[in-house]
């Protein structure tokens, strides 16, 4: 038993499922982040006072994994790239690099955690380090999940590309636009956070 | 998909590089912008801008959506509706207030 | 025609390649079929579940100061559970085994609470468990029960049928969804035994209580975690199922109502759940970490100032909350209406009155389900701008709705109606769906809330679009598709009985509240009013309503019994499609195997061609050429 249109295009809506699939989530992933961001407005608008994210946060690392996230999302696209033109190995470096590059955002996100936590600074401090650790947080986990199924893409799962290279491409495409979208994410939390 | 030839996907690799660069330039902009230590309201404004041109980029680009399908374009501005709706008419309600 | 088999109910292929095991054909499975049936049946038990809280709930309400008589109330669970396991033993059907066993839970369940001397000094329930049961009940019924039958149970066995597809666009997240789903259930459960026992905070979970509550809501908050994971993925499925995995020929504006009202569904728990998840992260973070997203500053609480950093905001726990709440509510009752929407057709042998104004009038009160949530909030301080904008958008929403329930009044004219038990439950769904929405107008009016708001008036409005409506609804689904997932005719007169009691029960429960609530008296009393001067002229209706509740749960009996006795006993269908149905589900061998059509279905037509002038037969499928 197939199931129709797994991987060529539908012609009607000129999508795959899945592509349409991934898409819905993220709409989904908009309203969860979204909502986020509208607690963090109400938040600060009903403060009294609220300090300045760089007065409190350390912009330079930021910056630092902005510039690797946004790397990282060039990576993925070009991994993507480089399976449509049939270069596996290609593949496999360019996603081995996003996937570096996801480690290396989380490490430095740790070394960030890791400096407030020793000087006692913990989501329990007040509402700017609440909403700083959540939302990084979340998003954090967003990474960890992304890392989780773009090792999968370039291990064990890698092996479609041998029997169903077609429908393996559409995977790492939708892997792909996970991805990017946690980019988008943090290409909003970085100012909001760290320079507002 | 759309683009099935190589020498489509090498196009396109060259405007990933174009993207990354006007993405790197920007992110620098947003830090500079910050140490110009404007007032809240235009600070806002402008980092929201350039954030927004910064994911129109990623979005556009990185996930081909420029040339994405009608059905996918209308369940994001579905999305974006109800975004704007739940951003805004909590904020409303909290100036409008019985006092 | 295919020959009929008189297989067991869950849809099994015999004749498919490898055997494969029990685990993966009933447990594990892949098929939309067999998961529907899971959350079909998960949904029932909790669904009864729910019912024996309330249950409970009401001897307090009725009899505040007597003891309760928990042999009773164990009685019936026990019962039912007795004679599944005996029934099941004797003709060694594991399932109906198992779902004897989870009866006998809920019994051993009741059981253990009444008889705790803690929960239940002197045989009077506590207060605070009496929340607790409030908070459960609510939450069982809506997020545990409704929703997993109407979307996860119905949807998923009827929707790939009707648009003529193999199975549900992603087949192993469909299986995720399901046990994503069970699991939730099953932490929402565990939560009635520990420490403090289950959430007691009202299933709208409003902080600062909810923030300080006991452990029973951290663990409520990460049963939601569980259920809306399985809700996104549930919702991604459908959607892209229904868009893409239709059949030639069929159409957006040919497709069965019910699938439109699912589409519609899908959206709405798509993009309303999500704040809903990103609350429950910031509540779980008030009660794990410290934080004080929904905590003011200078709260006090038993004359201590609370040590947290304050500057938090209950009223936004509210707008996350709400954002999702209402939407869901329309998440409750579109499904029903696509179920009543086919039954109807069905059974006046005529086309829907106004196909293309129920398409229209859903898809604009889907939109609209988004922009009126805080109507649930006047009472909190709202100045007149943003009331008299919530207000207007919810007196604009009555008017899909309206609509809606017009078009399936105006299709029974005209029509040759048989009165099937499905028909039964969906004409009174009519006016019973029509006293629960019109009971909705006072209390989105601003002003007239005031006086309404948190009174009974508001669980009898909602109780009577849910219990006479919704459930009605599901009902007519169950007696209606039942031969197409077994094979068998459900008993017409058990049908009939569970029916009537049903309405006439239901009506003695739900009517009365709206006199208490008019008369102000408010919602989740332990006591059920009895110490407030202004409830003492209508508190005598509690032991009614109680009755009529206790008299509910006796007329499920012979639904509960029927169900179970039809599957081998009940009458074997004599073909395919024993209702005469046009639409694609009925088109497919019974119970319909894994792939579902023996050849891809090609729709000619629309999904109503009921006597049509001139053709063979007073109905043209929609896959006839």
């Amino acid at each position: 038993m197939q199931i129709p249109y797994t991987v060529a295009a539908r012609p009607d809506t000129g999508l795959h499922n899945s592509k349409l699939g991934i898409w819905l989530f993220l709409a989904s992933e908009v309203m969860l982040f979204g909502a986020l961001f509208s607690a963090y407005i109400l938040l600060r608008v009903a403060a009294s006072e609220w300090p300045h994210g760089s007065q409190l946060l350390n912009v330079p690392l930021a910056f630092l994994n902005t510039v690797i996230l946004i790397g990282s999302s060039v990576t993925m696209v070009m991994s993507w790239a480089s399976l449509m033109m049939k270069d596996f190995q290609k593949y496999r470096r360019y996603m081995g690099l996003t996937i570096l590059c996801g480690f290396g955002f989380l490490v430095v996100k740790g070394f960030e955690y890791g400096a407030k936590f020793s000087h006692g600074l913990f989501p329990s401090e007040d509402l700017f380090y609440a909403t700083y650790f959540t939302l990084t947080g979340l998003h954090g986990l967003h990474v960890i999940g992304g890392i989780i199924v773009n090792l999968y893409f370039w291990g064990p799962g890698s092996r479609m590309w041998k029997t169903e290279p077609e429908r393996f491409t559409n995977r790492v495409e939708v892997a792909g636009l996970y991805w990017h979208f946690v980019d988008l994410v943090w290409i909003f939390l970085f100012p909001i956070l760290y320079l507002l | 998909m759309e683009h099935t030839s190589a020498e489509d996907i090498k196009k396109h690799v060259r405007t990933y590089i174009l993207v990354f660069v006007a993405l790197l330039v920007l992110t620098i902009v947003t830090v500079g912008v910050s140490y110009l230590h404007l007032s809240i309201v235009p600070a806002v404004i402008l980092a929201l801008l350039i954030a927004s041109i910064k994911g129109a980029l990623v979005a556009s680009y990185f996930m081909h959506l420029i040339s994405e399908k009608k059905l996918v374009y209308f369940t994001l501005i579905l999305t974006v509706v109800f975004l704007i709706t739940l951003l805004s008419l909590p904020l409303l309600g909290f100036h409008d207030t019985i006092q | 025609m295919q020959n009929v088999a008189t297989a067991p109910h869950h849809g099994e292929s015999a004749h498919h390649e490898e055997h494969a095991s029990f685990w993966r054909t009933y447990v594990f499975s892949v098929d939309h079929k067999v998961i529907g049936i899971q959350y079909m049946m998960t949904g029932l038990i909790f669904l009864f579940l729910g019912f024996t809280l309330m249950m409970l709930m009401r001897w307090q309400i009725a009899y505040p100061t007597k003891s309760i008589p928990g042999e009773w109330f164990t009685l019936l669970p026990g019962l039912i559970a007795l004679i599944s396991v005996v029934v099941g033993l004797m003709s060694k059907r594991k399932l109906t085994v198992l779902v004897g066993v989870l009866f006998g839970a809920i019994a051993w369940l009741v059981w253990s609470m009444v008889s705790d001397e803690t929960l239940f000094p002197e045989g009077i329930m506590l207060p605070e468990l009496y929340n607790s049961f409030g908070a459960m009940h609510g939450t069982i019924m809506v997020f545990l029960g409704v929703v997993p039958i109407a979307v996860g149970g119905f949807g998923n066995y009827v929707v790939p049928l009707q648009v003529g597809a193999p199975d549900m666009a992603f087949p192993k997240l469909n299986m995720m969804s399901y046990w994503s789903y069970f699991a939730g259930g099953v932490v929402m459960l565990t939560s009635f035994f520990v420490p403090g026992g289950a959430a007691n905070s009202g299933w709208t979970s409003y902080p600062p209580l909810a923030d300080i509550a006991t452990t029973g809501q951290t663990i409520w908050l990460l049963g939601m975690v569980f259920l809306i994971t399985s809700s996104l993925l549930g919702s991604v499925n459908f959607i892209v199922t229904i868009v893409q995995l239709r059949a030639k020929g069929l159409t957006f504006m040919r497709l069965p109502f019910f699938v439109w009202a699912q589409f519609i569904t899908s959206f709405l728990l798509l993009l309303a759940f999500p704040p809903l998840e990103a609350a429950a992260v910031l509540q779980l973070m008030d009660r794990l970490a410290g934080t004080s997203f929904f905590l003011p500053s200078g709260l006090v609480i038993s004359g201590q100032i609370l040590d947290v950093s304050g500057g938090g905001s209950p009223l936004l726990w509210q707008h996350l909350f709400w954002f999702l709440a209402h939407p869901e509510v329309y998440v409750l009752i579109l499904p029903a209406m696509g179920i009543i929407a086919e039954v109807i057709a069905n059974n006046t042998r005529k086309p829907l009155w106004g196909y293309r104004s129920l398409v229209f009038a859903g898809v604009f009160l889907g939109f609209m389900s988004f922009i009126v949530w805080a109507h649930h909030m006047f009472m909190t301080g709202m100045g007149t701008v943003i009331s008299t904008f919530f207000q207007t958008t919810t007196m604009i929403i009555s008017i899909p709705s309206v609509i809606i329930l017009s078009a399936l009044i105006i299709s029974l004219w005209g029509g040759s109606i048989r009165y099937t038990v499905p028909m039964l439950f969906a004409v009174a769904f009519l006016p019973m769906f029509g006293i629960g929405g019109l009971t909705g107008l006072p209390l989105g009016l601003a002003p007239t809330d005031i006086h309404l708001h948190d009174t009974y008036y508001v669980i009898g409005h909602f109780h009577y679009v849910v219990a006479p409506g919704t459930i009605f609804a599901l009902f007519a689904g169950i007696y209606y598709w039942y031969p197409k997932a077994t094979g068998r005719m459900m008993n017409t007169g058990l049908g009939k009985i569970h029916f009537w009691g049903s309405l006439v029960c239901m009506n003695g429960i739900f009517f009365p509240m709206l006199i208490q609530g008019l008369a102000g008296v408010s919602r989740r009393l332990y006591d059920g009013g009895a110490q407030y001067a202004h409830a003492q002229d209508v508190l005598q209706w509690n032991e009614f309503m109680s009755v009529s509740a206790w008299l509910l749960a006796i007329f499920q009996l012979p639904f509960i019994f029927n169900f179970f006795w039809s599957l081998k006993k009940g009458k074997a269908v004599e073909s395919d499609n024993p209702w005469g149905a046009t639409t694609l589900e009925w088109q497919t061998p019974t119970p319909p195997p894994h792939g579902n059509f023996v050849k891809v279905p090609e729709v000619y037509r629309g999904p109503y061609e009921y006597s049509v002038p001139n053709a063979p037969k007073d109905f043209l499928t929609q896959n006839t050429p």
